[in-house]
């Protein structure tokens, strides 16, 4: 099963700032999922998203950053895991070195 | 949370951490069987606890920990009790090289271990089942009941092959180590042959009504990720993950909406993944920077790269594919090869040449029940409009499979050749 994991920008939960020690700490993480075999791709995303909106595929362009946008996605990991369960515990432990924040675990079906 | 949930989660980091765990103690206590015991009473312990107090910090410490100290609170009941002094002194023994509970560090880097745990699950001492058994047993972290469902044989059945193995292994006195020198490629042959018939029996599952059983393919391909990480300059392990990595990518596009099979080249390639394309083509460079000769693993990877390279069937570079195969006839030759081979030559060079290399195959002894060549010939029979002939090798090759969607795929065929035949 593959599993998209995303953090998100929540001023509810502001996330911790990372610092040297945590940067070194996500790469060791990181390396050991990869490692594992489970991880499959990660990256962070601009916080300046192009905004897409279709009527009935007549698009409408906007250029970011929204200041109304509350809960962008910073960053994400995709990972191949045995179970939703497996999928949290990973999670868990990439919060354990990102300390507070907020993020969300979505299956990717047909993947 | 819930009860079942927590044991789910338990079952979860059961599977992260078991693989480290066990081949961490086996090394202290030198005895697989052992070791997986004491892992398990870990497991009993954590099933136990952790519903109370929650996931520990560090589950895997926890759970080395917790198995280390129930094995020496055993050696002392068991010292307590009047036992003759070598015994006491094996238990002595055992404890002195478990040493403190508390002192692992856990940050080691057990690679090691994993590579050495990897080797002896795959050691030739043990018949192929076993291997296979005990391999996503000890380190694919399945229970013997997820392991009985995924080969569809009773759980006993796995059970007693998993005890065996063990008592094989501990018998023989088995080292506890990475084969080296000339050994070293005998013994990788064995594990990388394992992982691809765990594959191998999830993407083509030999028998049962499902054409495929994807999570024996996410299983092999998650050893095979690991193994080439803890052997970067084997080109062959690469080369296994290639091929892999690359055969998986089509896995949601060769069964059709209501479960059958789809060949290769009927397949709609927009559905083939390409995340997993492209990671086989890193695998394959991989294998290529480290370089030395083509082994077989490697080979079928560069053919699987070329179907994935091809936009549409008619794009399939056959001359390649066929002297690809050439190639892999020449190092392993068999005729499993020899009647891929037959395919490839025939989209090449036409299904006369194809042909021809495929009846050579039909007194084979090894092939006789195997419905691939009957399949085959009735192809390359049916594009030769030799129809009554092709409808026999298929209504053969529809006899000879076990799986029955397949089944059924054969038969349609035959039906077709038939009709063709009598139109």
């Amino acid at each position: 099963m593959r599993f998209m994991m995303m953090t998100k920008n929540d001023p509810n939960t502001p996330m911790t700032p990372p610092d040297p020690e945590m940067y070194a700490a996500m790469g060791k993480l990181i390396e050991e999922m990869a490692k594992a075999g489970v991880l499959l791709a990660t990256g962070g995303l601009a916080p300046n998203p192009i905004q897409v909106v279709s009527n009935n595929g007549k698009l409408t362009v906007t250029d970011g950053p929204f200041t109304e946008a509350k809960e962008a996605v910073v960053g994400f990991a995709l990972i191949e895991a045995k179970s939703k369960e497996e999928a949290i515990e990973f999670s868990r432990r990439f919060w354990q070195v990102a300390g507070s924040g907020a993020g969300e675990i979505y299956e990717v079906f047909g993947g | 949370m819930a009860i079942p949930d927590i044991h789910r989660t338990i079952e979860a980091v059961w599977r992260i951490e078991s693989a480290r765990l066990i081949a961490a103690l086996t090394r202290l206590v030198r005895d697989v069987g052992l070791a997986e015991d004491m892992a398990q009473g870990a497991l009993v312990a954590a099933l136990e606890q952790w519903p109370q107090t929650g996931i520990p910090d560090k589950p895997g410490a926890w759970l080395m920990a917790t198995a280390k100290h129930q094995a020496i609170d055993q050696i002392r009941r068991n010292v307590r009790l009047e036992r003759k002094t070598e015994e006491i002194g094996r238990d002595l023994e055992l404890q002195q090289s478990l040493g403190d509970p508390e002192s692992m560090d856990v940050d080691e880097d057990m690679g090691d271990d994993l590579l050495r745990l990897i080797f002896i699950s795959c050691h030739p001492i043990l018949s192929k089942e076993a291997r296979l058994a005990l391999t996503l047993r000890l380190l694919g972290g399945l229970t013997t009941d997820e392991i009985a469902r995924a080969f569809l044989v009773p759980e006993p059945t796995i059970a007693q092959r998993i005890v065996r193995a063990k008592r094989t292994l501990s018998e023989a006195k088995i080292p506890f180590e990475v084969p080296t020198g000339n050994e070293l490629e005998a013994r990788l042959s064995s594990v990388l042959e394992v992982i691809y018939l765990i594959f191998n029996e999830g993407y083509s599952a030999t028998s049962g009504d499902d054409w495929a059983r994807p999570g024996l393919c996410e299983d092999a391909l998650r050893l095979g990720r690991v193994l080439a990480e803890l052997m970067q300059n084997e080109p062959e392990v690469h080369g296994l993950v290639a091929l892999m990595e690359i055969q998986a990518s089509r896995l949601r596009a060769r069964i059709g909406s209501s479960g059958e099979p789809i060949p290769l080249l009927e397949q709609n390639r927009g559905r083939w993944d390409q995340l997993l394309i492209q990671r086989g083509f890193a695998a394959l460079f991989r294998a290529e920077k480290v370089g030395g000769a083509l082994g077989p693993y490697r080979l079928q990877a560069a053919i699987a790269a070329c179907h994935a390279q091809a936009r549409n069937p008619e794009d399939t570079d056959w001359g390649k594919i066929s002297a690809l195969y050439d190639a892999l006839a020449q190092i392993t030759p068999s005729p499993i090869v020899e009647l891929n081979r037959a395919v490839a030559v025939g989209m090449a060079f036409g299904p006369e040449a194809g042909l021809e290399i495929a009846d050579t195959l039909t007194n084979e002894p090894s092939l006789k029940s195997y419905h691939l060549l009957p399949s085959v010939r009735g192809d390359l029979l049916m594009k030769l409009g030799r129809y009554l002939e092709a409808c026999e090798e298929f209504k053969r090759a529809s006899s000879l499979t076990r799986n029955a969607r397949e089944h059924e795929l054969l038969l349609e065929r035959a039906a077709m050749c038939a009709r063709n035949a009598s139109g």
